[in-house]
């Protein structure tokens, strides 16, 4: 199979910041009510998704070694930019010294716009339109005070460094695929602050339905089982949806454990299932397989065969591992969670 | 025109404090008649005007102060300007004024200093006394000007093995002092204990050891030697007799040595080569101590104790009225006040009332010379004048 | 007030303010930041724009407890100078510590955070910031 593009470098980057699942369940419920995750990240008062996203793309680019002023593309996937219009891409390609002929672009599908970030990017290269190119999931998401979403609204972001296929990289792209209906889950009217959801039509007829689709279609594509792959990335929204739709697809929990973090930093929406990758590379060995199946609702998936390289542990010795950001945890009190977030003002 | 000697032919001031029902103009204004009227001399008589002032844009939207300032006198028409160098500004202002009778141009001119700090609130005014550092690399990173003395509190510490202790006795000195000086904005005596205990603002710099914010004028009139001939009004006469401005590095972060401010070694250096002196004529000393640790930090650059012994002047009492070197004995930048812009011209305004004998319990006996360090930003610029009685 | 509302002034200084540029003088060698085109060493106009390292130590630092209006909402926060890897000392904020967490010493490495913004309705100013370093 001819590859897409290449990974010649990624990052991730989860703020400092933890505020335990039971400390809300405290606020809200008096403790009665029990989290789907143990706790998750908190951004602090001065970060934002771009500068999240800044973070993991310095990490991508010192693992890819790369000149940054050949880096043509910057595609940036989240539903919690610091500005409605202007993209956090601008800013990111300057800070970092990215190529001025940039083919720069901030994108919204919910918690898949990372993967689709990174499937744009792919083609780019592939089509032979550029040669080097950045792919980043970010978000702070926000859940509405006391509105079960807010045990898992979590910060983070994910970034891919994308070149040829011919170059000698950490992995490769073999195949892609993406899926997408109109099904309304969740969204976010415009002007509004918090985003709503459809509590148990978010699963079967949203999650299930469109990762299952997903995967169904790239390994129909590819004549990939799950035997085929030693590691799955699922969108992590909790810690029992990934484990459920692994089941029923037939992969087992093994393949699914470096890649599942939602338990501890919660759901990083756009950046989740890149996060995941990230976690699962900074484990993965030459030839492993592995298949990455986001969601973002509205809804869709996108699914990624990737292959690692022989590249790989040298080029994940150039930064931190996820499990590394993950363990630099400093946990918060409501009160100070809501000060970070910029909800008590003085 | 011959380049002449330049006398201080009158002295004036306001008293330092939160002057809630008075203006800025209305100070400056106060200050100015004041030493016209001790100069014993027509307003008319004044030639030109120099106004020292920092932030009257910022807290008051108002600049062209120089102008304003004559016709709110009565006088429009004479030759006017505003000088800024931050805190430093009243030195700079004066250095103006000397330079203008000194060349013979002018017989008789006017400096007055002033500031009006409590117009704005205090997160206000803390972003104004930034102003004299570099805003777009060190305001915007969120240094408060404290902030910044803050740390070459640290370094002077660290490299010297002072104590924070012996440093903050700069501060219950003043107060000392202050408490005899009816223009003073704090006339209460304060303990050490009193001084450590009070809240930190910028670690490790405890708010008293920090000059207030006040509001107040200061001003002199300077006057060629044949008019001070002219003069009868008083028995002794004051020459300006030695006046510099030098400038360092911009930033602190950019300097060899963040505990010492070449800008002083400069300044005092020249001042004291115009006036014909050495250091050890001097009998009286002002310094900027607008933080206690820069107090100790001039009296070392000034050439009164080797570095990082300044702070044994204090603690032997040489700074005492009747000590080696009387130092800031109205109650200097902390107890006198420090409106900045104007502080410049209250240092001489506070050594002129002590050559004149005028002190009362704060009265150093017999002084002839007299030196005023003004500072602008943490050294920046550093203005040294001389000031010599000669009858 | 005008100078914080004003967009050009931000924009024209983001290059540095992102980057961490010096200036290093070609005739005596001196580093100092920001970049500027005099060296205030020695006074030469030849002066290079080089990129910092990026990890150095905090050399002595404070707490801001009393800010200026601009970081009114912010206190108390930590500023410092920091001495880069290649020996140029910048001043900056300390993040993602708590003022009790940072010591003289203390390793840190730069990072882009939101410096201030200009109001609810205007531009957000970055710029770099340093945390401690993550090994």
């Amino acid at each position: 199979m001819k590859y897409l593009a290449s990974i010649l470098g990624y990052g991730a980057y989860i703020p400092r910041f933890r505020i335990e699942a039971k400390e809300i369940s405290r606020v809200h419920t008096g403790g009665a009510e029990r989290a789907p995750v143990r706790q998750k990240s908190v951004p602090g008062p001065d970060e934002d998704s771009l500068t999240i996203a800044y973070e993991a793309a310095r990490y991508a680019l010192r693992r890819a070694g790369i000149d940054p002023s050949l880096v043509e593309a910057l595609y940036v996937g989240s539903e919690s930019p610091p500005y409605a219009v202007k993209p956090s891409a601008t800013v990111i390609a300057e800070a970092l010294g990215f190529s001025r002929k940039l083919y720069g672009i901030d994108m919204e599908f919910a918690c898949k716009a990372g993967t689709t970030a990174l499937i744009s990017v792919a083609g780019l290269i592939g089509a032979g339109v550029i040669k080097y190119g950045m792919a980043i999931g970010t978000d702070t998401a926000q859940g509405s005070p006391g509105d079960e979403l807010e045990y898992t609204a979590a910060a983070g972001a994910a970034a891919y460094l994308l070149g040829p296929a011919t170059e000698k990289a950490a992995a490769y792209i073999e195949h892609v695929y993406s899926y997408v209906t109109d099904t309304p889950d969740f969204w976010r009217r415009e002007g509004q602050k918090y985003p709503v959801h459809t509590f148990r039509f978010t699963g079967e007829p949203a999650y299930f339905h469109h990762i299952v689709s997903a995967a169904k279609g790239l390994m129909e594509e590819t004549g990939l089982s799950p035997k085929d792959f030693k590691y799955v990335v699922f969108h992590q929204p909790n810690v029992k949806f990934p484990q459920r739709v692994a089941e029923m697809l037939g992969f087992s929990q093994e393949q699914l454990k470096p890649g599942l973090l939602s338990g501890d930093i919660g759901n990083t929406y756009a950046a989740a299932s890149l996060i995941g990758l990230a976690s699962t590379l900074d484990v993965a060995a030459p030839g492993d397989r592995i298949l990455v199946v986001s969601f973002g609702s509205g809804a869709g998936s996108d699914a990624i065969s990737l292959v690692v390289g022989n590249c790989i542990e040298e080029v994940r010795s150039r930064a931190p591992t996820v499990a590394k950001l993950v363990a630099r945890a400093k946990i918060v009190d409501y009160a100070i969670y809501l000060k970070y977030r910029g909800m008590i003002e003085r | 025109m011959r380049v002449g000697r330049v006398f201080i032919a009158g002295a004036g001031a306001t008293s330092v404090d939160e002057h809630w029902h008075k203006s800025l103009r209305d100070l400056m204004r106060e200050a100015s008649l004041q030493a016209i009227n001790d100069a014993g001399i027509e307003k008319k008589e004044i030639q030109a005007i120099y106004v020292s002032n920092m932030s009257s844009g910022y807290l008051q939207g108002q600049e062209h102060l120089g102008s304003l300032l004559a016709t709110w006198l009565g006088i429009p028409g004479v030759a006017a300007v505003k000088v800024e160098a931050a805190c430093g500004s009243g030195g700079a202002a004066l250095h103006q004024a000397y330079l203008a009778v000194k060349s013979g141009v002018y017989d008789c001119v006017l400096v007055t200093g002033v500031e009006k700090m409590t117009d704005a609130v205090t997160s206000d005014v803390t972003s104004a006394l930034v102003m004299a550092e570099d805003q777009e690399y060190v305001a915007f990173a969120g240094f408060s000007f404290v902030a910044l003395n803050a740390l070459v509190y640290r370094y002077y510490m660290k490299k010297y093995g002072a104590r924070q202790e012996d440093i903050a006795l700069f501060a219950v000195h003043d107060h000392k002092y202050a408490a005899n000086n009816p223009l003073a904005q704090h006339q209460r005596p304060i303990t050490l204990d009193e001084v450590l205990r009070s809240p930190i603002v910028a670690d490790p710099i405890h708010l008293l050891e920090s000059a207030p914010i006040g509001d107040g004028s200061a001003a002199l009139v300077l006057c060629s030697e044949e008019k001070a001939a002219k003069l009868e009004n008083r028995d002794v006469l004051l020459e300006l007799a030695g006046s510099a401005v030098s400038t360092d590095v911009f930033s602190i972060h950019d300097r060899e040595d963040p505990t010492t401010i070449t800008a002083t070694v400069k300044a005092v250096r020249k001042a004291l080569g115009m006036a014909s002196l050495e250091i050890k004529d001097v009998d009286l000393l002002e310094v900027h101590d607008a933080f206690t640790v820069l107090g100790v930090i001039h009296l070392e650059d000034l050439g009164f104790a080797k570095k990082g012994e300044g702070w044994r002047l204090l603690k032997e009492g040489q700074l005492e009225k009747d000590g080696d070197i009387p130092t800031n004995t109205m109650g200097g930048l902390k107890a006198r006040g420090h409106p900045v812009g104007a502080t410049g011209i209250y240092q001489v305004y506070d050594i002129v009332v002590q050559l004149r004998g005028e002190a009362g319990p704060n009265q150093v006996p017999n002084p002839e010379v007299g030196l005023a360090q003004n500072v602008g930003g943490v050294g920046g610029t550093v203005a040294v004048s001389v000031i010599k009685r000669v009858r | 007030m005008a100078f914080m509302r004003s967009v050009p002034r931000v924009w024209r200084e983001r290059l540095k303010k992102y980057r961490l540029i010096k200036g290093q003088c070609r005739k005596c060698g001196k580093s100092f930041y920001p970049y500027r085109e005099s060296c205030p060493a020695c006074g030469s106009d030849e002066v290079e724009s080089v990129k910092l390292p990026e990890r150095g130590f905090v050399e002595v630092f404070s707490v801001v407890r009393n800010p200026p209006a601009e970081f009114a909402d912010k206190a108390p926060y930590v500023v410092a100078l920091v001495r880069l890897d290649d020996g140029t000392l910048v001043p900056a904020q300390i993040t993602d510590v708590a003022p009790e967490e940072v010591y003289e010493g203390m390793r840190v490495e730069a990072t882009l955070r939101k410096y201030r913004e200009q109001g609810e309705k205007g531009i957000i100013e970055y710029g770099i910031k340093f945390r401690p370093v993550i090994d």
